[in-house]
């Protein structure tokens, strides 16, 4: 899609600062896998312009973590979105046609998510070489009872409880079967309006 | 007229393109003091920044004699912003873009201000007459003159045969 620059939102109102605490936000996230962040309204997301079909969350992340060395894949749902001219504008990423050459891909929703083994999984020297998915879902729920999940793995006391919705069936089964590589794989962070969940490829999911 | 540079889509020609490539090299090199003294006022009001003035290193690349091999030159001092002027205060929707060499904040600002107002169909006759038509006067001028200082030192090898082609060739390039 052509986009205008007179019709881009803007980005984050303090570029250091908001993409420091969206970082933090992010650190967060993997290193306690499976449980809620919110980034504050007030906070980084003050003033920024989100394009359409975008979560907050998602928007704010990328922005925070992307520059112009990274390259990007966008769902079919981003396809009527400026979503693609708003990042290249404000962090300089590149934006590629297959998901496999990516390091970052940004799903609208779970079920555009492409197969996880098609993405770069990095090699045993470089297991960081791997594709980071942020993911849109319909819904976050975590510690509820009858939970989808029970997650196990590093940052992560015991076990915890977390349901994704809107995720293709066989996620859960695809995720279990890339994980035989570990240390190679793929990490995955699931976006729900303001609020993310980390799913490194260190926690295993059992259920 | 500048209207007709736009496609129906609402997107910019390759005409206009151009054009506007020309003046925001012009208003690149304007000094500080110029800029402020025609377009202060339209710079108050509510800014919307879409991307806030910062400086940053640029990498001048040149070529020998103007048309050998690419090499770096070194790096020079850029400062960029991308801003929304005030609608109200205007009569402008348009975003301007400016790159300016050093590290000046306002004369990035002022000249990005300048680019929006330029991009205005109503606004372009007023603007253009007031901006783009004296700064290109001006370093026109400025041109002459340094090329002139220039011409005067030059020195001919009557020993050595200039290539073909070079001479003016090379000014134009460099």
């Amino acid at each position: 899609m052509q986009a205008l620059l007179k019709d881009l939102g803007r980005g984050f109102a303090q570029q250091a600062v908001c993409s420091q605490a969206v970082f933090r936000h992010v650190l967060s996230a993997l290193s306690l896998p499976g449980r809620l962040q919110t980034l504050e309204s007030d906070g980084a997301l003050a003033g920024m312009q989100t394009p359409r079909a975008a979560h907050p969350a998602a928007a704010a992340v990328l922005l925070a973590l992307l520059d112009q060395d990274c390259k990007l894949w966008l769902s079919e749902g981003f396809e009527h979105s400026d979503a693609a001219a708003w990042l290249r504008f404000h962090t300089g990423c590149v934006c590629v046609d297959n998901p496999a050459e990516a390091d970052f891909c940004w799903v609208a929703n779970g079920a555009e998510l492409p197969p996880l083994h098609q993405l770069a999984q990095g090699s045993a020297e470089y297991p960081d070489l791997s594709a980071t998915c942020i993911v849109q879902v319909e819904q976050l729920q975590v510690q509820c009872a009858a939970a989808q999940w029970t997650l196990r793995g590093p940052g992560i006391q015991g076990s915890t409880q977390l349901s994704v919705h809107g995720l293709s069936k066989d996620f859960a089964a695809q995720r279990n079967a890339c994980q035989t590589h570990f240390p190679c794989g793929v990490d995955l962070l699931f976006t729900h309006g303001q609020t993310l969940v980390g799913l490194p490829r260190s926690t295993l999911i059992e259920g | 007229m500048l209207h007709n540079y736009y496609k129906p889509d609402g997107t910019p020609t390759q005409a206009h393109l151009a054009q506007r490539a020309r003046w925001i090299a012009l208003l690149a090199r304007a000094p500080q003091d110029w800029l402020e003294a025609r377009l202060g006022v339209m710079c108050e009001g509510n800014l919307e920044w879409l991307r806030p003035v910062e400086t940053g290193l640029m990498m001048v690349q040149g070529r020998a004699g103007g048309s050998g091999q690419r090499f770096n030159l070194g790096e020079v001092s850029v400062t960029r912003c991308v801003l929304k002027p005030d609608a109200l205060r205007t009569g402008c929707t348009q975003v301007g873009v400016a790159y300016v060499m050093g590290g000046n904040h306002r004369q990035a600002q002022l000249a990005a201000v300048a680019d929006a107002l330029l991009q205005e169909p109503t606004l372009y006759p007023h603007w253009s007459s007031v901006l783009i038509d004296p700064l290109t006067q001006m370093q026109t001028a400025q041109s002459h003159t340094k090329s002139a200082q220039a011409q005067s030192t030059r020195v001919e090898f009557f020993t050595v045969a200039r290539e073909a082609g070079a001479g003016a060739h090379d000014e134009a390039q460099a």
